[in-house]
């Protein structure tokens, strides 16, 4: 078992280097597909120039890192690549671990360690070689996932602040991770009880207090709180109109500017807002709900990148067991890949060749998410579906004992 | 029309006329201005006659050609002048031409006293014409025709003076293109391929400020006495280039220059190919080279010219390199090259990134001297100041003050300011790059693909002096050298601003703002719809519902409150 790990850990990390010192790297880290505003490492390195002139970074728009990243690289900035050829790992083990722990729990489906591993190749290769600190924030997500499936509240705790403290969004994990410490320690979620009050405040104390303490590190780092309306404000109202393979870009570009406010806040709470039903009706299943977390994450973000959609596809070999129950992962999979393969003709006949308009690359990037929402979908049914064949058995039966259909009503 | 005196006739022998002789020139005229003046002529004599009646036809055509014969006789024409011309000619400045001509097409027409329906003949010349020369003279009829009684007189022989058989018509809207210039360069005994029509490239005669292709045939007299008759047929061509926009703004000319090409040889079917040039000027204005022996003096147009002449047909007029290119350069132009000197342009392709190239040129021999350099480039194009290199002589030139003030989205733009050395008598490169925004819809101008408008860049210097100046301040100075203060003696403030440049963005399509909201929309519903249905409803075991008569019959029970059916 070890072995053959250990095997495709080294070939892994070998096919990284060759592509990291190859010219790919370069042409891939410049794609809009793989870098947005938020973290090009173009725009990092423009940031410590900045630093080094003696101007704060955050006076001008082009850096929206953290100011934790510019402590990070300030001393790592030679050895970037080797940051950026690491974190992807933790999402590797992460899925390796994911998968251990679903086949533990039930037992069905073979071994699939390789097939996670091989399955990260081409979600991840994209991203991979790109010098973003996408990775870094997977990264980030990934360790919080693997110290919460550990059962460590304090390190989770903390990785979950540090995630929401790069992008906000991750803050919607913490209602999955409490749910499964709620799970682990056998605590009912029941209002009325004490026991979910006591352990809640608790997490809810590690969590804002390391947020509180890293936030308050940043700001003795500049000395100012120019970071906050840069990186955060920059998040939620999204006034650069880069195109990107998300929704909000030509959304916005083609906006009244009467509705401007209204429709920002609309697709700003579309991401937060499927935590409170998600949680409602997977409370019994927290790791799937991390995944469909992350996933809605990816998709609705606003400034998404192929290395978020990375980070939730890597985990999808954890759920192979559900591919019985799928139903469209034919026309998703086409899609996918097709969309994959146009992003950028589209774009080079619009940008370079001149002879194709904004629309093509637009209509692309819906057909991506609308594909993308396929998926999710299609996984969530299959697992409620599963749910329901554990309970009331596989092979159903009508009252006049023919074959059933299960539907949804 | 110029006429040519001979120094002589040809290697002093006297030759009965050949049946068809063939003469080629060029003469080239340096104007004022530093433009340039340049008029070929094709001149095809033909001891033949077209229009005598009882004769066989003419079927054998050797240097006149055959399209242009076949229309003399068909329609009886006594005498053709058909002229195309673009621009229009500037009297006050460029002087006299040696064959006029109006812009736009022209067409005029003598017919035999023996034709008996004109207006058909010149109607279906005009059409066999515009054929010929691929130009719409098919425009011209009766309603834009005239019968000059007095203007247009015979140029060659003729004793049609009844005016009743001359037509003259123009098309002032005709433009003259390459089109044009093709079947007109293959009328020519050598075609475009030898001799001085080698030179006729469309892509420079084009680019001039006056373009004229003509094509006179008339009968003239072969001597003196006029025992003979020959047919002549000009085909001539006046050009005249510009020395701002085909010159670069340098006020010197080569064959090379003027037609990109040189010459190698002379049309061997030519009895006569030269080149001449006016040098009445010379040395004053200009000087030429190589220098030729050969003189000739004419008066044309009232005036005694002298010329120097380039017989084609010898060979030493090509030198060793078997080309032979004229070189005429003005003299005079001694003005002091300014000390500093600044250019800027955009690099790159394609609407995501650029780069912007200053360069600073500091022209002084020995002194090195520092300039500020300020630019402010707008927020829609996001510099990166971790791309900005200072090369000088292709090495590293480090500036010792840089103040950047980065750019805030919609509210102000980039300020760099930079403190260079410049190295004497070198040019300086600073390069820095850009990425270029997408904006929202309201925030482009009405022609976005114009592009937008990156101001100048201001280079500021104190550029060391070549003569002394004294720093009092007097009353009387005059107004246009006290506008700066002199605060030193040995330098003065200079300030040289860079040419904008024009940028373009990508744009969204304007006409969509609907359909996208509408599209985004749809694909948020419908990740909205296929969640609110996993999430709010719960699988079930399909009944199929009872028909629709069972479904009555039960309703019917149910109100008579009897027991249901299965």
């Amino acid at each position: 078992m070890a072995a053959p790990l250990t095997l495709l850990l080294i070939v892994a990390v070998t096919i990284r280097a060759v592509l990291f010192r190859s010219s790919l790297a370069e042409l891939i880290s410049e794609r809009v597909e793989v870098v947005s505003p938020l973290n090009a490492w173009k725009r990092v390195v423009e940031g410590l120039a900045l630093l080094d002139l003696g101007v704060s970074p955050y006076s001008g728009d082009v850096f929206h890192e953290t100011p934790l990243m510019i402590y990070l690289f300030h001393f790592t900035v030679d050895y970037a690549e080797i940051v950026f050829m690491v974190s992807p790992y933790f999402v590797d083990c992460l899925s390796c671990l994911l998968a251990s722990l679903d086949r533990a729990k039930i037992a069905i489906g073979s071994n699939n360690l390789k097939s996670d591993l091989l399955f990260n190749f081409p979600g991840c290769l994209r991203h991979i070689i790109s010098f973003s600190t996408c990775g870094l924030n997977n990264a980030i997500i990934a360790l919080f996932i693997f110290c919460t499936l550990k059962g460590s509240a304090l390190l989770s705790g903390i990785l979950l602040a540090l995630a929401t403290y790069q992008s906000i969004y991750p803050l919607t994990l913490f209602a999955p991770a409490l749910l499964f410490f709620l799970q682990r320690l056998y605590i009912p979620v029941n209002l009325r009880r004490s026991s979910f009050w006591c352990f809640t405040l608790q997490y809810a104390f590690i969590y804002v207090g390391s947020l509180v303490v890293i936030t308050g590190l940043s700001f003795f780092l500049l000395g100012s709180w120019d970071f906050i309306p840069s990186v955060y404000g920059f998040i939620f109202s999204v006034p650069d109109l880069t195109p990107n393979i998300g929704l909000f870009w030509y959304f916005f570009a083609e906006m009244f500017e009467h509705f401007r406010l209204f429709f920002i806040c609309v697709f700003q709470i579309n991401v937060f807002f499927y935590t409170i039903p998600l949680s409602i009706k997977l409370k019994e299943h927290p790791v799937f709900l991390i995944f469909m977390q992350i996933a809605i994450i990816s998709i609705f973000k606003s400034y998404p990148t192929v290395g978020d959609v990375a980070l939730y596809m890597a985990f999808l070999p954890a759920w192979s067991h559900l591919y019985r129950f799928l139903r469209n992962i034919f026309l998703v999979s086409c899609v996918l890949l097709a969309c994959s393969a146009l992003f950028p003709v589209l774009w080079h006949l619009w940008i370079y060749a001149g002879s194709a308009n904004s629309n093509f690359y637009y209509a692309i990037t819906l057909l991506f998410n609308f594909g993308q929402i396929l998926l999710v979908s299609d996984y969530f049914y299959a697992y409620l579906r599963r749910e329901h064949h554990l309970t009331h058995g596989l092979y159903l039966k009508k009252k006049d004992g023919t074959e059933a259909t299960l539907v949804l009503k | 029309a110029a006429f040519l005196l001979n120094d002589g006739t040809k290697n002093g022998e006297t030759f009965a006329p050949a049946k068809d002789q063939f003469q080629e020139e060029l003469v080239i005229r340096p104007l004022h201005s530093g433009d340039i003046y340049a008029s070929f002529q094709f001149r095809t004599l033909w001891d033949t006659d077209f229009l005598q009646e009882g004769q066989k036809k003419v079927s054998h055509y050797r240097l006149f050609p055959k399209s242009l014969g076949q229309v003399l006789s068909k329609f009886s024409v006594q005498e053709l002048h058909i002229s195309f011309t673009q621009g229009f000619w500037r009297t006050m400045q460029w002087g006299q031409p040696f064959i006029p001509s109006p812009p736009g097409a022209e067409l005029w027409v003598w017919f035999h006293d023996t034709v008996s329906d004109v207006d058909g003949n010149w109607k279906e010349l005009t059409n066999v014409l515009s054929g010929i020369f691929c130009a719409s003279l098919n425009f011209i009829d009766m309603t834009n025709t005239v019968q000059p009684s007095a203007s247009f007189k015979p140029l060659g022989l003729g004793n049609a003076t009844d005016h009743r058989f001359l037509r003259y018509a123009t098309l002032p809207r005709e433009i003259v293109c390459t089109e044009n210039l093709t079947p007109w360069k293959k009328l020519l005994p050598c075609g475009s391929k030898a001799g001085l029509a080698v030179l006729m490239k469309s892509e420079k005669l084009f680019h001039s400020s006056f373009h004229s292709q003509a094509v006179h045939i008339r009968p003239i007299c072969q001597d003196e006495q006029c025992t003979s008759k020959a047919w002549e047929l000009r085909q001539t061509l006046n050009v005249v280039f510009d020395h701002y926009t085909s010159g670069q703004g340098k006020k010197e000319w080569s064959l090379f220059k003027m037609f990109s090409r040189t010459l190698t040889e002379a049309c061997p079917l030519a009895s006569s190919s030269k080149v001449y040039v006016d040098i009445t000027d010379n040395p004053e204005l200009f000087e030429l080279s190589p220098a030729t022996p050969l003189l000739s003096q004419a008066v044309v147009l009232g005036d005694r010219r002298t010329y120097s002449v380039y017989d084609l047909t010898r060979a030493e007029t090509f030198g060793q390199l078997r080309s032979f290119n004229l070189l005429l350069r003005w003299k005079g132009d001694n003005m002091l090259r300014p000390l500093l000197h600044a250019e800027r342009y955009v690099a790159g392709f394609g609407l995501q990134t650029g780069e912007i190239h200053t360069v600073i040129y500091n022209n002084h021999p020995y002194r090195a001297f520092p300039v500020l350099l300020m630019d402010s480039v707008p927020w829609y194009l996001q510099l990166y100041i971790h791309t900005l290199t200072v090369t000088s002589k292709s090495r590293d030139n480090k500036p010792s003050y840089i103040h950047y003030q980065p750019a805030k989205d919609r509210h102000r733009p980039h300020l760099l300011e930079m403190l260079i050395q410049l190295p004497p008598h070198s040019m300086t490169e600073v390069t820095v790059q850009f990425e270029r925004a997408l904006l929202k819809w309201t925030e482009y101008t009405p022609d976005p693909n114009h592009g937008f408008y990156v101001g100048s860049s201001v280079v500021s210097a104190l550029v060391p002096s070549m003569v002394a100046m004294s720093t009092n301040f007097t009353q009387d100075q005059p107004l246009f050298s006290s506008f700066v203060p002199v605060k030193e003696e040995s330098s003065y403030f200079v300030r040289v601003y860079t040419e904008p440049l024009l940028v373009n963005l990508p744009t969204p399509d304007f006409s969509m703002p609907y359909n996208v909201i509408c599209l985004t929309c749809t694909v948020v519903a419908v990740g909205y719809g296929s969640f609110y249905n996993l999430l709010t409803r719960t699988f079930q075991v399909d009944e199929p519902s009872p028909p629709l008569a069972k479904r009555l019959a039960n309703f019917i029970r149910r109100i008579r409150g009897v027991p249901l059916l299965a």
